[in-house]
């Protein structure tokens, strides 16, 4: 390795992709130049393992993410605690739904490219920002989601500026939407918006929107059988995290349980079908 | 035709070793050194934008003294080397040392084959764990590299203010002793430096993933007191 310095005129400036595109580093074919991608030959998307559903909301002091952790390959289940809900930097976090190996790649690559970019230039990205770049990356992974391997983030977190969270959904073009309170994405993502949108409220406290999202991803489990429910034989449980003025913090494992718990112990003490 | 002026290769080394010593001492200094829970950085520094001192990866922190711009641009190369070692590879295999190695390189290639030396010295300093020390990598503009277990000085006038650090180092030390010591030592016996002239950041072993910390305003004053 040799110390990496361009010419004025060459320099990639705060941007991680274009330095390492610079390098010619042996990357994912997503960062590779357009026309240079995959190989032709449409893959069949079963063969290769997918994530599923994930979830984000707004609630009084920031937002609340959850994810389920089943990640399966066709109809087999290919790993059980498969994780979804990262943080991207202190004030952020990403989830995300579809082909799981370049999707975890992608995470990897925008999370590197935030502390990049922050060491660099010596301040943080804004929320908006950050939003963009990621739209970016899943722009140019474009060629690869025609071939059947979408990748298709949910991006969340704390606007330091504006003092409130904000929710970013994406399709696979790379277009990204601010949601105004919630959203989630993914194969149960239409049972996951249906049980948020009915018990959604606006400037909801932590504790009610933590349970909010573990019940829309019970629900999304329920219907689809590419979402896991909760795993209380092995003990694995959806990962869920906030992102608040104070930062990123994952919902411990405890609280997860004891809110599923709650959550059934309430169903059937109201006489519903848990 | 006129014939090329012969200039020994002793005195071209020596004319440029000059000019680097002078530039370098034009600046303002700057102090680092190992105390009870990691690393403290002092740097003579009133601005608040233009860092002299700044993160690199989790447990590494770059310093420089001397021509701005130049060390800014070793800094810069620093983070990416970091970043791109750490994505290619994983984030406990970078390490200060082979970066130090770099720029002790580099600084000696620029010293021996362009025309104009940097005029600058910098400084890596890598954060211990249970199975390293800390470590203070010092590197002079010629590419000399030396490591420090206790503490280093950089910049203009050392061996005054490395004498007057010696004299309250001791091993150990609390932060706000280890600031105050060197903060007298950056100042010597003519001048006072409060908060508002001082960048300050800290390597420290409680901060989680990303040890790097700048200290400032309240706090600082608080620790200077």
């Amino acid at each position: 390795m040799t110390l990496p310095l361009f010419s004025t005129t060459e320099d990639p400036g705060p941007d991680f992709a274009g330095l390492i595109r610079r390098l010619r580093l042996p990357v994912h074919p997503m960062m590779a130049p357009a026309g240079s991608a995959v190989s032709s030959g449409g893959a069949a998307t079963n063969e290769f393992r997918h994530g599923t559903t994930v979830v984000a909301l707004r609630f009084a002091d920031g937002i609340v993410m959850a994810g389920d952790r089943r990640a399966t390959e066709g109809n087999a289940i290919a790993h059980r605690a498969m994780e979804k809900v990262f943080p991207a930097d202190r004030y952020s976090a990403v989830a995300i739904a579809g082909a799981a190996g370049p999707a975890v790649e992608m995470v990897r690559l925008f999370q590197t490219q935030l502390e990049h970019y922050e060491k660099v230039e010596g301040v943080v990205l804004s929320l908006e920002g950050k939003a963009n770049q990621l739209s970016q990356m899943v722009r140019e992974h474009l060629p690869m989601a025609m071939q059947g391997l979408a990748v298709v983030p949910l991006f969340a977190g704390y606007d330091l500026a504006r003092q409130t969270g904000r929710i970013f959904t994406y399709d696979v073009t790379g277009g990204h939407y601010e949601e105004t309170e919630h959203n989630a994405t993914g194969s149960g993502g239409r049972d996951a918006r249906t049980t948020i949108k009915l018990g959604y409220r606006v400037g909801m406290a932590r504790d009610d929107a933590v349970e909010l999202a573990v019940e829309a991803l019970y629900e999304a489990a329920d219907e689809d059988s590419a979402t896991g429910g909760p795993d209380l034989i092995r003990g694995i449980y959806p990962l869920v995290a906030t992102v608040t003025a104070d930062g990123f913090a994952a919902v411990t494992e405890e609280e997860v349980s004891e809110r599923f718990a709650a959550l059934i112990e309430r169903r059937r003490a109201e006489g519903r079908q848990p | 035709m006129t014939m090329p002026y012969y200039v020994a290769p002793e005195q071209v080394m020596k004319d440029r070793a000059e000019y680097a010593q002078k530039g370098i001492a034009r600046g303002r200094s700057l102090i680092a050194t190992i105390y009870e829970d990691g690393i403290a950085i002092v740097a003579d520094n009133p601005s608040r934008s233009l860092h002299k001192i700044s993160e690199i990866y989790d447990r590494i922190a770059f310093a420089g003294v001397g021509k701005y711009n130049e060390f800014d641009q070793l800094r810069v190369s620093g983070i990416r080397h970091a970043d791109t070692k750490g994505y290619a590879y994983s984030r406990e295999d970078v390490d200060a040392r082979s970066l130090a190695n770099l720029y002790a390189q580099y600084l000696g290639q620029v010293f021996t084959h362009e025309m104009k030396p940097l005029e600058v010295e910098i400084l890596v300093a890598e954060l211990g764990t249970g199975l390293h020390p800390p470590q203070l990598y010092h590197i002079a503009y010629e590419g000399t590299i030396t490591d420090e277990d206790r503490y280093a000085v950089l910049g203009g006038e050392t061996e005054a203010t490395t004498e007057r650090l010696e004299e309250q180092w001791t091993s150990g030390w609390p932060l706000s002793d280890a600031l105050r010591a060197a903060v007298s030592a950056l100042a010597g016996p003519d001048r006072t430096l409060g908060g508002s002239d001082l960048e300050v950041a800290v390597l420290a072993q409680g901060n989680g993933r990303r040890a790097f910390r700048r200290l400032v305003d309240a706090e600082l004053e608080a620790l200077l007191g």
